[in-house]
């Protein structure tokens, strides 16, 4: 916010100045304001309300809101109007504007995780959905039966063999394309960058058709971790260059100017600069692991029963899970659904909050 | 923090003083190593990333040239009957993405705008977590969103525009919109549906691009726009946009490439449907990765490079889309600036 302060007059010996000195607000936002902002709100509810459902006979919530900020709008602007400039008129619906299309934004992303969360309670509150795989258990069983465990436990393993992979490789790129620019490093981020536009989808059908139908391997959490490090290593490579690359290159020199050798400078300087950014990466990389349904479905199929091994038998994932009890279309299976999307949103929240801890942690330090 | 660095040995003392010393010593063996092992890593991702897009490309040829031009004017997918073709996918695979950009561009933009210049320092910082936590929510959870909480809203906002804009035909919908029981099932599994869902991956991504170009708008021209009397709003148009108009385009550009790839949300919602169509509205469609995801499974080996062949083409458009996302976006954001 902006403030204007009123100078004080100087006098060299006359009496201190009558004006208040507290500064004044500009832009300020009045109780005349509040009341035809909150007015319109009102004054367009009621018109919507009599029009929409007692003269149209429209149906539909969706429609009732759109209609409303139809309304809103029209009679925000003319009451605005009477007593203001154009400008200021402007000003206040595109305010009023942006003010509803982020709230439109966050009521999309709470409504999902409310929902995910109010419908998939039912089967959270047993405890065995936590610590039984559906091996044996039928789709219809009630939710005292059966559990997830084995599709979080196929998760975990997949994504971190994925990661494992996928982090020194990515690193280990964008290192090269910053720091070594060797001769190739021009080529190797072209190649990187068109590969972050490769879809999911195509990551797996290509280890499927290679790994599966060529080399005769069976379907297994392996080739899934394979799939994924596949779309994982670009997106780390190509956000990890972006990290090093804000790195100032005056921390390169006077590292350099102090006598430490190239190694020395990056593994003690740039990398831990980049340090948020790098771990920013790699998160956005988890993520996008750990929601990937397309990929385990294509590489190693839905299994009912828990497997530790990712070198045989296929091994469920959490996503696969939802996307597979949801094709059942029965209603207890899909409870179970939203009970593993919320597990999985559970887990994408954790890594979140670790990932802010981690930056925010950083940012202090320094 | 003291840190102690290894220090480069002395120049070796020359015997004669008068000839230059010599001034780079070359690598350093723990430097030859390092050079060496990144430069290793480096070419291991370039043939592995490499080997997928030229085995794709490769794939692709039988296919390419057993069916011909016909791959591509073909509206069916019957691997029975031989006849194969991703007319109809790749239309639908677009609509389903417009449908996603229309919805998420709006959206995405005022909610950078809002970040950037609008929001109270509170709700700043929670908004762009908000934001971030958007995008790293899996697209399958969008799916079930969309099918189950946001579907049956999304269908009398369908039938209401099939009845007032019905005339145009993107909004019309083969059924009587006006009947007093109306055919809800004509309406739910539409493109429209599935882009709405596809929207909610989108709106985080090109958001995120389009704030970090909003704030790098050069401050002292906000200033002298206020300083002249602007309002915030003549702010952003004189001199936030049209200083981000690269980043919102080549943002959008990011967004609309990941639209086109989406599988899960979309798998979820559409019901597939091989007809090309312009009717958004109505029940079936189908994408080129809801194809692969559906059809893969019982493929015989020919049947799976044409279904890696339909890939590769979305793969291009993507290429294309992001290839042209990524020279807009550097135009404007240099990196310039950084330097101390």
């Amino acid at each position: 916010m902006t403030t204007l302060y009123s100078l004080p007059e100087v006098h060299e010996d006359d009496a201190p100045p009558q004006r208040p000195r507290t500064p004044r607000r500009i832009r300020s936002f009045s109780s005349e304001d509040r009341f035809a902002a909150v007015g319109s709100v009102l004054a367009s509810l009621a018109l919507v309300y009599v029009g929409y459902l007692h003269i149209f006979y429209f149906s539909g919530l969706l429609g009732f809101l759109i209609c409303w900020y139809v309304a809103f709008i029209v009679v925000y602007g003319t009451v605005v109007s009477v007593a203001n400039p154009r400008p200021i008129v402007v000003e206040r619906l595109v305010t009023s504007t942006l003010y509803l299309a982020s709230a439109i934004v966050v009521l999309a992303l709470a409504s999902t995780v409310v929902y995910i969360f109010a419908k998939g309670w039912r089967a959270l509150v047993h405890v065995n959905f936590f610590t039984h795989d559906m091996a044996g258990v039928s789709p219809t069983a009630p939710l005292t039966q059966g559990g997830i465990l084995h599709a979080i436990v196929g998760t975990v393993i997949e994504v971190g063999i994925a990661v494992a992979v996928s982090i020194p490789l990515g690193i280990g790129t964008a290192v090269y394309m910053t720091e070594v620019r060797g001769r190739g490093s021009k080529l190797v981020r072209t190649v990187v960058e068109s590969m972050t536009a490769l879809p999911e989808i195509l990551a797996g059908l290509f280890v499927y058709v290679v790994l599966i139908i060529e080399f005769g391997l069976s379907k297994t959490g392996l080739a899934v971790s394979a799939a994924m490090a596949v779309t994982m290593v670009p997106i780390i490579a190509r956000a990890g260059e972006v990290a090093l690359r804000v790195v100032p290159g005056g921390l390169r020199e006077a590292s350099s100017a102090l006598g430490a050798t190239h190694w020395k400078t990056v593994i003690r300087v740039v990398l831990p600069s980049a340090a948020a950014g790098l771990v920013t990466a790699t998160i956005l990389a988890i993520a996008r692991g750990i929601g990937e349904t397309a990929i385990p479905l294509i590489c190693s199929g839905a299994s009912s029963f828990m497997n530790y091994n990712p070198t045989q038998e296929p091994m469920n994932s959490l996503p696969l899970f939802i996307y597979t009890a949801y094709t059942t279309h029965e209603s207890l299976a899909i409870t179970r659904a939203f009970g593993a999307a919320s597990v999985l949103m559970t887990m994408v929240l954790a890594l979140f909050v670790t990932a802010r801890f981690l930056v925010r942690d950083r940012g202090a330090r320094r | 923090m003291t840190t102690t660095v290894d220090l480069a040995p002395p120049p070796a003392p020359s015997s004669d003083p008068r000839t230059p010393r010599r001034l780079s010593p070359g690598l350093q063996p723990s430097d030859r190593i390092f050079h060496g092992g990144a430069t290793v890593i480096g070419m291991v991702v370039l043939a592995l990333t490499g080997a997928i897009g030229l085995f794709l490309g490769f794939q692709s040829i039988p296919t390419l040239h057993y069916y011909g031009l016909h791959f591509f004017t073909e509206t069916q997918w019957l691997p029975e009957l031989n006849k194969i073709g991703i007319a109809a996918v790749l239309v639908g695979t677009v609509e389903v993405a417009l449908v996603a950009m229309v919805v998420s561009f709006p959206l995405a933009l005022m909610l950078a705008l809002f970040i950037t210049d609008y929001a109270p320092k509170r709700i700043k910082s929670w908004l762009i977590s908000t934001v971030d936590l958007m995008a790293a929510v899996p697209s399958i959870i969008y799916g079930l969103w969309g099918f189950y909480l946001l579907q049956p809203h999304a269908i009398n906002v369908a039938r209401f525009l099939s009845q007032y804009v019905g005339w145009f035909p993107v909004f019309h919908v083969d059924t009587d919109p006006n009947a007093a029981v109306w055919q809800q099932s004509r309406y739910t599994s539409s493109a429209f549906i599935a882009g709405l869902a596809v929207a909610m991956m989108a709106i985080p991504l090109a958001c995120a691009i389009m704030r970090g170009v909003f704030d790098q708008a050069p401050l002292g021209e906000r200033e002298a726009a206020m300083a002249l009397g602007g309002t915030r709003f003549g702010v952003a148009r004189t001199v936030v946009l049209p200083f981000a108009k690269g980043g919102v385009i080549g943002g959008t550009m990011l967004a609309l490439g990941r639209a086109l790839g989406e599988t899960a949300a979309v798998l979820i919602i559409i019901s597939p449907a091989y007809d090309i169509k312009p009717r958004i509205l109505e029940a079936g469609t189908q994408t080129t990765s809801a194809l692969i995801a559906g059809n893969f499974g019982n493929a015989t080996k020919s049947q799976l490079s044409a279904l890696l062949t339909a890939g590769f083409v979305l793969f291009l458009i993507t290429l294309a889309v992001n290839s042209f996302a990524a020279v807009f976006i550097r135009r404007s954001r240099s990196g310039a600036g950084t330097e101390i």
